[in-house]
């Protein structure tokens, strides 16, 4: 904050507004938010006012039409594919920004950005039609059956790696051109700059972008519901089919009524938790990191 | 200076960039090799038939563009808006403003479907729209918002302060420092935030069966049902049999309307960064 | 300032979502949501109808078969598709079916097993048995490919083999009709059930899947349709009470003749000769 406050002459007078209501637009941006969850709560309630929220967690199994709502094997599978996701993407995506900033000559890393927004822009149907047909029976080949926690994490690891490349470019782009000089006439080499002083600069924007990127792994519907195999049990192996949340939504919608479907969209309110939880986590990660 | 810790770090790199190309190579490739075959002039220009087997996409590709103008139209001032508040208003650690930035992060990680079963409760019922173009083009912008506000005021926050101070010792206002400094700097970020938002947008399908729904009439206003080309991507490879090669052909549509739409976004930012930086 | 704009657009957007609102409401214009099995036929009889029709509308959207029979008591909709029949607590609406459907179960091609009995199938399902070999196939894992809780399909077939779900012990579970036949068609040990009109069109197209006969009747459309095959299921379009004006007409049209075309071309079975 370097703004000295407004002084009252005329000339300011657009500034006097200016700020109000863009506070007024971000508040209704994250006013979605406060709609979405009152959404998800009232469809839930038929469930959620039974009392005894523990059985959702301690049911062994999740049989809706025989009355078991064990939701918590879908939640570990959720946080594994996530994180197997953003493990494999994360690097990925850092050393793809890293190459299209640093290291390609202007015209491919041209290229390679146009190719990294494509990828973005692919439907997620078409990423699970494609490990379905071509990913799933390859893997089935080695590690029957094939649709499972790897194949799942494979697939969402090339869906959010242009997030995190398009976005941790974006941040090493911001990074003033003079500090790199700078560093670089101290003699350091290529990697000592990118290292020591591109990537602590551009810090806040990465994560933020490995944030947005799990968040969205951690949302993924339709990709996952085709190649994770839906069932519903805790995530032993690798090669084990297990259901996220998601998935759990969009496979049973369709045909749920009564306290089913309100089970349904309780497994979309303890996703939004889950990722509320993560998103205040890496907040409080990035403000302990740098104070202001 | 070329140490051996340098030289494995330069490889690596272009080993990590070989690798997501060649995914995204193969990936293409597939599409390519089963789509291709399908795709024609009068494929764009015609009318689905018989589900989508055969016959064009002309209806939903309208649709699809429709939709997409909505979202924008919402998403751009209100995100902007947002963006430009959480940078330049708030203090990285004031209390309203982290809140913002943590429900925004949350949102981002909505699974679509779930914005799909809102839209229609919010914008469908409640605010009346029926399945329409403008209720789905409305909840894809609430879809895009987090990613578009995040990334733009990532941009801002970076633009360094000496153009800050510059600006005031000159006696600008905020409004036109604004315009005519701070926007122009960050354009790469917001136009970043936008490929990506509408990337997602265009390559939706939960969040639009319900809203803008399944109808692949050639819609008349906002206000008609129109069914999105990744609607019609998901109907043809999952639910109608014999609808592969129709699916690959329109995800092939996509990706090139995409490209278009991306190019158009990089010319559109190139033009307004030179044109602004040299009129100040 | 140049800021204003943005308000300007955003309040026009505004302003323009409260007229469309007002102007959806039409009485040429039918609307129908529900089932995704049901929805591309009814969007092809649609069609057939508004051209036999000028000036009518038929808006068709899907959801599944539980949205048409929510949207259609709610009065949402004027009629609501569903993919089974109705059950016990549905007495307030009325079943038209314009078609039936059949379930047989798939194989991957290269499978050498050619029949397995009613019992066979129930062990396969619960896990008793667990390779191909112990039903005379090579000594292959089976992979069990279910539907999920809910779909028409599953309670069809736990209702013929007289299975629970939770008995079932599944390596994948599916919810569309051809992502159970491409699961199948990439996986060698995989048995799965899908809709037999699909599965015959996809099997004489090469896709590598074949139907096994189920209790002696061969899986084929012939036989669903003189009601031999013992698994099947209507097609119906649903009604809150008896249905009047342009509803009427679009039901009786869905299920006269005129349309055997259609219900064939979308690989199910006509129930008007």
């Amino acid at each position: 904050m370097i703004w000295s406050k407004p002084s009252s002459s005329s000339r300011w007078h657009a500034d006097r507004w200016l700020e109000p209501s863009l506070g007024l637009l971000a508040m209704g941006a994250a006013l979605i938010l406060l709609l979405v969850l009152a959404f998800l709560l009232h469809e839930a309630w038929p469930l959620l006012s039974e009392g005894d929220l523990l059985h959702l967690f301690t049911d062994g199994g999740w049989y809706p039409l025989e009355g078991h709502f064990g939701l918590l094997p879908m939640l570990w599978a959720t946080l594994a594919a996530a994180l197997g996701a953003v493990l494999l993407a994360g690097p990925l995506g850092l050393a793809s920004a890293i190459f299209q900033q640093f290291y390609a000559p202007s015209a491919l890393a041209r290229l390679y950005r146009t190719v990294l927004a494509l990828l973005a822009g692919i439907p997620s149907v078409v990423y699970g039609l494609w490990g379905l047909t071509v990913l799933v029976p390859l893997i089935a080949r080695w590690q029957p059956p094939g649709a499972s926690l790897f194949a799942a994490i494979l697939i969402l690891a090339l869906m959010i790696l242009p997030t995190i490349a398009l976005t941790s470019a974006s941040a090493l782009a911001a990074v003033p051109k003079a500090w790199l000089q700078g560093a670089a006439a101290l003699g350091l080499t290529r990697k000592g700059v990118i290292m020591g002083v591109a990537i602590p600069a551009a810090r806040s924007g990465i994560l933020g972008g490995i944030l947005l990127a799990s968040a969205r792994a951690l949302g993924e519907t339709m990709a996952v519901l085709m190649v994770a195999g839906n069932v519903v049990q805790n995530p032993t192996g690798l090669f084990e089919p297990v259901r996220v949340l998601t998935a759990n939504i969009a496979l049973e919608m369709a045909y749920a009524t009564g306290t089913h479907r309100a089970g349904l969209f309780a497994s979309g309110l303890l996703l939004t938790l889950l990722v509320l939880a993560l998103a205040w986590m890496a907040a409080r990660i990035t403000r302990s990191a740098h104070p202001v | 200076m070329h140490t051996l810790s340098d030289r494995a770090f330069t490889l690596s790199i272009w080993g990590a960039a070989a690798l997501g190309a060649a995914a995204f190579l193969w990936l293409l490739g597939d599409l390519a090799w089963h789509g291709m075959a399908h795709l024609s002039w009068s494929f764009l220009v015609s009318e689905p038939l018989n589900a989508g087997r055969s016959g064009g996409i002309a209806p939903i590709l309208v649709s699809t563009l429709l939709i997409l103008a909505v979202a924008l139209a919402a998403a751009i001032p209100l995100g902007l808006g947002a963006a430009i508040w959480l940078a330049e208003y708030t203090r990285r650690s004031g209390a309203l403003g982290r809140s913002i930035r943590l429900s925004l992060d949350v949102l981002a990680g909505i699974p679509s479907i779930v914005f799909g079963l809102f839209g229609n409760a919010f914008f469908c019922v409640f605010l009346g729209l029926g399945f329409s173009i403008l209720s789905g083009g409305l909840t894809l912008a609430c879809m895009i918002l987090p990613i578009f506000i995040r990334t733009s005021e990532a941009g801002l926050s970076a633009v360094s302060d000496d153009w800050r101070h510059n600006a005031a010792a000159l006696g600008m206002t905020r409004a036109s420092v604004l315009w005519h400094v701070l926007l122009p700097a960050a354009a790469p970020a917001v136009i970043c935030g936008l490929m990506l938002g509408i990337g997602r947008a265009t390559a939706e399908t939960a969040a639009l069966i319900f809203t803008s729904g399944y109808v692949d009439r050639m819609p008349e206003s906002l206000s008609d049902s129109g069914r999105a080309l990744a609607v019609h991507i998901y109907d043809l490879s999952m639910n109608v049999t014999g609808g592969d090669s129709a699916a690959y052909a329109s995800a092939l549509v996509l990706i090139v309307l995409i490209v278009f739409i991306n190019t158009g976004a990089l010319a559109l930012s190139d033009r307004w960064l030179t044109r602004r930086i040299t009129a100040t | 300032m140049k800021a204003s704009r943005w308000f300007e657009q955003l309040a026009a957007v505004t302003i323009l979502a409260g007229v469309a609102g007002v102007a959806s409401a039409s009485n040429d214009r039918l609307v129908l949501t529900g089932s995704s099995t049901v929805a591309p036929l009814v969007s092809e009889i649609g069609k057939r109808f508004e051209k036999q029709n000028p000036g009518i509308r038929v808006d068709v959207q899907t959801g599944g078969s539980s949205r048409g029979v929510a949207d259609t008591r709610s009065g949402l909709v004027n009629i609501g598709m569903v993919s089974r029949a109705l059950n016990s607590g549905e007495h307030d609406l009325v079943a038209h079916a314009i078609a039936m459907d059949g379930v047989g179960i798939i194989l991957h091609r290269s499978n050498p097993v050619q029949t397995l009995t009613d019992e066979q199938v129930k062990a396969i399902y619960r896990g008793q048995i667990t390779h191909w070999s112990e039903v005379g196939g090579k000594d292959v894992r089976i992979t069990v490919v279910n539907k999920a809780e809910g779909r028409s399909t599953l309670e069809l077939f736990l209702h013929h083999f007289a299975l629970k779900n939770s008995e079932i012990k599944a390596q994948v579970v599916i919810g569309e009709n051809q992502q159970g036949i491409k699961t199948v068609a990439g996986n060698p040990g995989a048995v799965g059930y899908v809709s037999i009109g699909t599965a015959e069109y996809e099997a004489a197209r090469g896709t590598p899947i074949k139907l096994l006969p189920m209790a002696g009747v061969a899986a084929t459309v012939d036989n669903i349709r003189d009601g031999r095959f013992p698994l099947s299921r209507p097609l119906n379009l649903v009604t809150k009470g008896a249905p009047t004006g342009l509803a009427k007409r679009f039901i009786e049209f869905a299920r006269s003749g005129a349309v055997n075309d259609l219900v064939e071309a979308q690989f199910f079975v006509p129930l008007a000769r």
